[in-house]
């Protein structure tokens, strides 16, 4: 439990902005000096506002961005490091669930290809058959609470919700060990976000993965995580356990952004 | 006092499509008064947007029609009015502010530039809007609009207002966008607001200015709001009164403390039920199965009744009328006995 999966060591980012007319580059840096470390088995959130970075560090952890300075190790191997093909190898062990399901499943694809998609880019490693697969993806679709019967739809025939378990199933598809979660469910009602906040507790019990969930939705953050970090304009202001950052904040960005919550006081019912 | 600023009484809107004509709004009941907020929720597809769209008339005839009910602005059945009518009501009387401030704002204006023809349209229909004596020309009335364009958006919270009229929309981030669109909505100093899930698109920091603004305009200037999201929490800080959509109905309505505090509809409790508090525990929160119904072909009686946990045979015989709970709490549930045992 106290062995990092992974290491984020002093990264930063700079984007060189467009050049003015005479000399000098103005430069945007996207992250200053961020370290994180996220242990195995735990769920550990990354909170910022839009344009904070946080969206720089997650691609920056699946090596779709070079940091410009600093190391990102995945148990203890630097990825800047790797050669290329043990980077895609490392890409079946860390998966990513996107933001909208609406954009994220091909249209024109069956469930089953969706699913066993990632198992084909993973051939070398997982060595599974045509029928292993399709079997495998029915068994991961009963793991996200749908059923083999759903192999042969196409995503149009699916809820939101439906959608964000397809997607899921496609992200454990490869037997990753860590999850990226970028807002997996802000583009949903509250009623299907609870759900599929279930799901993620209980896969995490399951099967043991490591989350690292981003978001802006305090309450999920709360509700889901046990370790929080939160960045502003690139740099890492506060980082605690969960009851630490929500019961006793530090920073004065945190306490900003737990005033701003809005919150319902529920005093009885809400037992349906 | 006379009568309230906006009623409407027992809507009923289809809408046809090649598969059949669907029920969006089945018998919408509101009264809005001067200095409340009214708070519109439920999921997707419930119609709180249908609802908002039909008092600006904005909601296309056909594929729609009103095959029933009367909503009155100050008396007036809007749905009856004569389209030139209407139009002086849009935007002076009714203002909107809508989900995406990147796509309500024209790209090829100066953000002042689009400000002061709102304005100025405004002027039209009330001149007192800009404070200019009457009789006044052309360009001493356009001076005015630019000065009005600047108060609102410095109002709205816009730092250094003046300069950022000469902005386009591109110059401003999403947050301020939005700012702007509500001061676009404010401009003419409507007696009715209707905002259409105005902060889901932005951060909570920005989210908690903008309620605040809104707030303190219904405040100072005494008009009615409605506020459509699917935030529960934001109808708790901000709202005075909520309504609660499921499937083209209103479930639930009233004071939103006693809504908020005693839910009494299954359907509010199961939506209170799935927010993460401070005191629900991991993989303890409460969704809700099922979806929302196909509105081509609703289940019968209670809409609600096909996920409804508490839902019994006579559920299903007829849609259950609104009972009063008292201080104009009403639900519209026949298990409301039931429902005090759980």
């Amino acid at each position: 439990m106290s062995e990092p999966i992974l290491q984020i060591e002093n990264v930063s980012k700079t984007y060189a902005a467009r050049r003015a007319l005479f000399g000098r580059t103005a430069e945007v840096r996207a992250l200053k000096d961020v370290s994180i470390s996220v242990q195995k088995g735990e769920s550990f959130g990354l909170v910022g506002e839009s344009g904070s970075g946080k969206t720089t560090l997650t691609r920056s952890i699946l090596h779709l961005e070079t940091p410009s300075a600093g190391r990102i190790l995945f148990e203890g191997q630097d990825l800047a490091r790797l050669s290329p093909a043990d980077l895609r190898r490392l890409r079946a062990r860390v998966q990513i669930v996107f933001q909208d399901p609406y954009a994220s499943l091909n249209p024109r694809m069956s469930v089953r290809d969706i699913v066993t998609e990632p198992m084909l880019v993973h051939h070398d490693i997982l060595g599974l058959s045509r029928t292993q697969r399709t079997d495998r993806a029915a068994e991961l679709l009963s793991l996200v609470g749908l059923g083999p019967q759903h192999l042969t739809r196409y995503p149009h025939e699916f809820s939101g919700g439906q959608r964000q378990r397809i997607c899921i199933a496609r992200a454990l598809a490869s037997g990753p060990e860590l999850l990226l979660l970028d807002e997996p469910t802000s583009a949903l009602d509250v009623s299907v976000q609870a759900q599929v906040l279930n799901l993620l507790c209980e896969l995490q019990d399951r099967l043991g993965l490591t989350y690292f969930f981003i978001s802006h939705d305090l309450a999920v953050v709360r509700y889901l995580c046990s370790r929080v970090a939160l960045i502003y304009r690139g740099e890492l202001v506060e980082e605690g356990t969960t009851d630490e950052i929500f019961d006793t904040p530090k920073s004065d960005y945190a306490r900003m952004l737990i005033g701003a919550m809005p919150e319902v006081k529920v005093r009885r019912g809400a037992t349906a | 006092m006379t009568g309230p600023l906006l009623s409407i009484r027992d809507l009923h809107l289809t809408m046809t499509s090649f598969d059949g004509a669907a029920h969006v709004l089945n018998g919408i009941d509101l009264t809005v008064q001067r200095g409340e907020i009214w708070g519109l929720v439920g999921e997707s597809g419930c119609g709180k947007s249908l609802t908002g769209l039909s008092i600006s008339r904005l909601v296309p005839t056909p594929p729609a029609t009103y095959r029933k009910g009367e909503i009155r602005f100050e008396g007036r059945d809007i749905l009856k009015l004569p389209l030139r009518e209407m139009q002086d009501l849009r935007g002076k009387r009714i203002g909107m502010i809508f989900q995406d401030p990147t796509t309500n704002l024209n790209p090829a204006y100066r953000v002042g530039e689009q400000l002061i023809d709102v304005a100025l349209a405004a002027a039209s229909h009330d001149p007192s809007v800009l404070g200019c004596p009457p009789g006044a020309g052309r360009r001493e009335r356009r001076r005015a609009a630019r000065r009005l364009a600047g108060e609102m958006l410095e109002r709205v919270g816009i730092p250094d207002a003046g300069a950022r009229l000469d902005n386009y929309p591109h110059e401003f981030s999403g947050g301020m966008r939005q700012r702007v669109l509500i001061a676009m909505a404010l401009i003419g100093r409507p007696d009715l607001l209707i905002a259409d899930e105005p902060t889901t698109a932005l951060d909570v920091s920005v989210q908690a200015q903008i309620l605040k603004l809104l707030k303190g305009t219904v405040a100072d200037h005494d008009i009615g709001v409605i506020l459509i999201t699917h935030n529960l929490g934001v109808v708790a800080e901000t709202c005075s009164h909520v309504a609660v959509m499921y499937a083209g109905n209103i479930v639930e309505s009233g004071p939103v403390s006693n809504v908020i505090e005693s839910p009494a509809h299954p359907y509010t409790r199961a939506l209170m039920a799935a927010i993460p508090t401070k005191a629900s525990k991991r993989g303890t929160l409460k969704g809700l199965g099922g979806t929302v119904p196909n509105l081509i072909t609703p289940p019968p009686g209670c809409r609600f009744a096909p996920r409804c946990p508490l839902a019994i045979p006579a559920c299903t015989a007829a849609l259950p009328g609104a009972v009063d709970l008292g201080a104009d709490h009403r639900a519209a549930c026949i298990r409301l006995e039931a429902l005090e045992h759980v």
